[in-house]
């Protein structure tokens, strides 16, 4: 087609014919070679097609093709970490994520369990696309596909589980099990992802019928509080009593003690003046009577003195006034 | 013919060798199906291996089909169950165009075909739904629940009915009676799922109502289960207490009683050697004890002690 252009040229006399040539050249080469390099970033795979035939895919780095439409280049993430959430929306991801609620994602949450009962399940799923010809070519779709997955997959799960399980004991474990079943799905789909991880957010039951649920949770407070109170309570009073019991006791063992050794020095007191006594009984015990008589007759002292042959003597006393004194 | 004629003779030529080729050849995607008429008639069967194929120009079309498989997402219906619930009920389906010919034929294109679809599986899925009681909806197997505290309160385990058929195998009865029917419009059926099951706003709020009573029995035995084991605690703690301060008790008791049975028989070792003289020691030491200086002592003179005070002799 160059060769057309010299007849162009008799218009435009003034540009030489060799500049014209050279410019359209360069312009044609740039396009064909803007057409032909590409690049493929690392976490990318370049899926090429040749005349809509796939015909190979190319690793990350700077890589050529056929221009003019002869192939064409498709890019596909693959290395990326994709996310899909179910039940909620984040809005503005970041330190604090925000989240919104939609009716959508409320219609999402809402699931029947096993026991008949209500559950809002909230999720998120975390994929990678493993193969990205299955992922173009063999599924129309495949996003939303890989969702409605997704709610069938959780759906079935917590349906052959109580609300109980789900809301509490069984989190972990339904969504492992709903992740190795979307796996499974994925595979017979041959939508080419690879489910990494599939994590349950939050669970809760209905909104109506929570606070029921957190009566539940404070009733099991309160009943470990009552048991803890009463616990303190023993724990106060028996060492205590045991101290006591203990004082008791060692106020026992005193007193006996006391009471024997008591009774001992008595003893050997009395023997010890009984031997000296029996060898001299009379004048003894003439002495020991004499020295108390003198030990009681000082301190006392009102004393009356009367003959034995006279009998009446006590009238003659005024026992009141002296009482009264 | 000078030289920009016959240029623009060349232009022209080249012009129409270019567009009778772009009408030739045609491309056929990894993602598509070709169906080639001629004046509106099929010629030949699909093609379908990807890359570049030629037609007779101008008076053959090409018509394109999807080869992926395709989604079909239902309309939630409201269904009663076999056993009067009212439930939404939300399908979605998997489907590709297996027969373009047919296709083509039939239903013309996607549209047609989804709301064929949508009759078809909507319709079967009412069937299947209405024979069934919901738990054999929402259960796919017959799996026995962990044993929590609340469900052991609750006594559920006994109250869920044993599933037959179960959510999985219902799926497949409507994709079974569906893929009867799709054949005949070149439309190859993989799976019906499940996606959503919901109570009908009415049936929902009694569900809830029961929820909430089921929540407030565990909770009532929750707080009973307190106040009787604190209680049992207390019950405990006042027996340890008896225990203890009667056995210290009986200890200190005996402890004593044994000392005292100890300190007698000591007095009485004792005072054996002379009861007599014991006795007199004991008053005397009385007597000093007792008497004080309030004391009042009337003295006969006949007194031992004051014999002397009337005489001197012996």
């Amino acid at each position: 087609m160059r060769d057309d252009f010299p007849s162009l040229d008799i218009k435009l006399p003034k540009i030489k014919p060799g500049v014209i040539k050279l410019i359209v050249v360069a312009v044609v080469v740039l396009i064909l070679l803007a057409g032909s390099i590409y690049q493929i970033s690392p976490e990318e795979i370049g899926v090429i097609l040749r005349f809509g035939k796939f015909v190979r895919t190319t690793n990350p780095g700077l890589h050529i093709k056929f221009p003019l439409g002869v192939e064409k280049l498709i890019k596909v993430p693959v290395q990326r970490q994709l996310k899909k959430e179910f039940g909620f929306r984040t809005t503005r991801p970041g330190i604090r994520t925000e989240y919104r609620v939609t009716t959508e994602s409320q219609r999402e949450a809402v699931m029947l369990t096993g026991d008949l009962n209500v559950a809002m399940v909230e999720w998120i799923v975390q994929y990678k696309i493993k193969n990205p010809y299955n992922y173009l070519f063999k599924i129309r779709d495949a996003d939303s596909t890989f969702r409605y997955m997704n709610e069938a997959v959780v759906r079935r799960v917590v349906g052959d589980n109580s609300v109980d399980e789900v809301i509490t004991v069984g989190r972990a474990r339904i969504a492992n099990e709903a992740k190795e079943e979307l796996q499974k799905l994925c595979d017979l789909y041959e939508i080419g992802i690879e489910v990494n991880q599939l994590i349950f957010q939050d669970v809760n039951p209905p909104d109506p019928v929570k606070p029921s649920f957190n009566e539940v949770n404070e009733s099991l407070q309160e009943k470990e509080r009552k048991i803890n109170e009463a616990w303190s309570e023993y724990n106060q009073e028996i060492p205590k009593a045991t101290g006591e019991a203990e004082q008791t006791i060692r106020g026992a063992e005193g007193y006996a003690m006391e009471r024997i050794n008591n009774s001992k020095g008595d003893a050997n007191r009395f023997i010890a003046i009984y031997r000296e006594y029996a060898r001299a009984p009379l004048v003894t015990r003439k002495r020991l009577y004499l020295e108390t008589i003198n030990l009681i007759l000082p301190k006392i002292s009102k004393k009356i003195i009367f003959d034995e042959k006279q009998k009446n003597i006590l009238p003659l006393l005024n026992l009141g006034e002296e009482v009264k004194k | 013919m000078n030289k920009a004629t016959r240029n623009i003779i060349v232009i022209v030529v080249a012009f129409a060798i270019l567009i009778v080729l772009l009408n030739t050849l045609y491309r056929v995607y990894e993602t598509n199906q070709v169906i080639i008429t001629q004046f509106g008639e099929p010629i030949g069967g699909a093609i379908t291996k990807p890359g570049l194929h030629m037609k007779v120009p101008f008076i053959q079309k090409t018509n394109y089909f999807e080869k992926r498989w395709l989604e079909w997402d239902g309309d939630a219906n409201q269904i009663p169950t076999k056993d009067k619930k009212y439930i939404w009920v939300d399908t979605y389906a998997r489907w590709r165009i297996s027969d373009p010919l047919v296709f083509f034929q039939r239903v013309r294109d996607e549209r047609g075909a989804q709301s064929r679809l949508d009759d078809i599986i909507d319709g079967e899925t009412r069937n299947a739904v209405a024979n069934f009681d919901l738990i054999e909806i929402v259960r796919s197997s017959n799996r026995a629940f962990e044993l929590t505290e609340e469900m052991a309160i609750l006594d559920i385990a006994a109250a869920i009915p044993e599933i037959k058929t179960g959510r999985e195998k219902i799926a497949q009865i409507i994709l079974e009676k569906s893929s009867e029917i799709t054949p005949e419009f070149g439309v190859e059926l993989r799976d019906v799922k499940i996606k959503r099951i919901n109570y009908v706003e009415e049936v929902q709020r009694k569900v809830f109502d029961r929820m909430i009573s089921e929540r407030k029995r565990i909770a009532a035995k929750y707080r009973s289960e307190g106040d009787g084991k604190s209680a049992e605690i207390r019950g405990q703690k006042e027996r340890e207490l008896k225990k203890i301060q009667s056995e210290a008790y009986r200890k200190a008791q005996e402890i004593k009683g044994k000392a005292d049975a100890e300190a007698t028989k000591i007095y009485a070792n004792a005072y054996n050697l002379d009861p007599e003289f014991y006795s007199f020691m004991k008053t005397l030491e009385t007597y000093v004890s007792s008497l004080d200086k309030e004391t009042w002592l009337l003295l006969s003179t006949d007194a031992e002690f004051l014999k002397y005070l009337k005489s001197s002799k012996r």
